[in-house]
């Protein structure tokens, strides 16, 4: 148990900043990159799960690594989305944040680029 | 009790990354903060005794992502203005909120039971019957087949979904924007020189699953960077998002998934059960059209929808 411990409170430490940044960051590209801090957290708490579970031969427990396999490029392919998805809306209105009050500060530079 | 000396640094350096992520002033520093972030996760992941996820973390994880977050980043900017933060009051309430999750998250963790549930042994019992030498992939293909199934759908959906991005014009033209070609610079350099190595590695990463670390997500991730880098270098244009083969070659893994996981009614009463005898070669081709599709798939997403104008 203790050879995790620095690990499992790194883990959770990374979930706490992921989840700060999600909510106290307004640039959409920044959120994005704070959802991944949060993944990598939550992946790393399936490690110290796994390693924990060592037994019968093995030095970690295969599901939980299994599942972490999954989950990462299931995340690769949410991060591709959320960012397709940032880059149309910076294409199509200018904006780099979700506020909607703030037109004064994010004024469609060039609205709809790929017209040009 | 030297372990530590690694440990603690390694686990202190992971949360000072993530720190430095958010704390960083431009965008281009929090994306190469998330890049420390991802290496140091990938080595914590070595020292949990996990190999087969230090090699996803290292490829996909912070490699793959950090290539499409620093592109969109390069070319969306921080904007005409940095957009202001939030109200301060709302930070403050965003800090105690995470920090409590965190602190509830680390209790929880410490007070799990003590001789730790593991599936260990139960992977290991099952695995005689699947000729495969790593449990890790035994998990992936035979135990919870149906995981990895639902997956490799994910992965087809994601690259539909990119593509509809695509304005109605440019719908069925090559992937991604136009890259200049500097035929005599360093990136097409590159782009000539580390794909006939990087093809290798990659085939060979994927084909090693089965027995050792790897495995088709990290081999195929692999090969899409060696397919994408001649695109961004502007040696070739990528195949058109209505060229069959391409659609193909995206779906091929899952198709050839659900077909062994249907016969599996047949041959070995049960959805994706495989017939004894046959299994390792069974696994072997969905391994090999997986890593063809996971290859196809990560490269579009990457490359983003289709933005080009005519081709030349």
């Amino acid at each position: 148990m203790t050879g995790i411990t620095p690990f499992a409170l790194g883990a959770a430490g990374l979930v706490g900043l992921g989840l700060y940044g999600m909510l106290a960051q307004s640039s959409v590209l920044r959120k994005v990159i704070a959802f991944n801090l949060l993944g990598v957290g939550v992946f790393l708490v399936f490690g110290v799960v796994a390693r924990r579970g060592a037994a019968a031969g093995l030095p970690a427990d295969p599901v939980p690594q299994a599942m972490v396999i999954t989950g990462l490029v299931v995340a690769f392919a949410a991060t591709a989305l959320a960012l397709v998805l940032t880059l149309r809306l910076h294409q199509t209105t200018g904006a780099v944040t979700l506020a909607e009050d703030a037109p004064a500060e994010t004024p469609p530079a060039k609205p709809a680029t790929d017209a040009a | 009790m030297t372990a530590w000396l690694l440990d603690l640094p390694l686990a202190l350096g992971l949360f000072g990354a993530g720190a430095a992520t958010l704390a960083a002033r431009s965008l281009f520093g929090a994306v190469l903060g998330f890049i420390s972030t991802g290496l140091i996760a990938t080595l914590v992941w070595v020292r949990l005794e996990a190999p087969d996820v230090a090699l996803t973390e290292a490829v996909i994880g912070a490699a793959a992502t950090s290539v499409i977050i620093l592109y969109v980043a390069s070319r969306i900017g921080a904007g005409p203005v940095p957009p202001a933060p939030p109200a301060i009051a709302l930070r403050l309430l965003a800090a105690i909120l995470s920090a409590l999750v965190a602190g509830l998250l680390a209790f929880a963790i410490f007070s799990l039971p003590a001789p730790a549930p593991s599936l260990a042994g139960a992977v290991l019992e099952m695995i005689g019957p699947t000729g495969l030498g790593n449990p890790v992939t035994a998990v992936l293909m035979a135990h919870r087949a149906l995981d990895t199934l639902l997956e490799s759908a994910v992965l087809v959906f994601a690259v539909f979904v990119i593509w509809s991005m695509a304005p109605e014009r440019r719908w069925g033209r090559a992937p991604g924007p136009a890259f200049v070609a500097e035929p005599h610079g360093p990136l097409a350099f590159l782009a000539r020189v580390l794909p006939p190595i990087g093809i290798v590695i990659g085939i060979y990463i994927a084909w090693v699953g089965a027995d050792a670390p790897g495995g088709k997500f990290q081999g195929g991730a692999v090969l899409a960077a060696m397919w994408v880098l001649p695109w961004i270098a502007g040696l070739t244009a990528p195949p058109r998002i209505s060229d069959m083969r391409l659609r193909l070659a995206i779906a091929a893994g899952p198709l050839v998934f659900l077909i062994v996981g249907l016969a599996g009614f047949a041959l070995a009463g049960g959805f994706l059960a495989y017939p004894p005898g046959l299994a390792k070669s069974l696994i072997l081709l969905i391994e090999t059209a997986m890593t063809l599709s996971v290859a196809a798939a990560l490269a579009c997403m990457i490359a983003g929808p289709p933005e080009r104008r005519a081709q030349p």
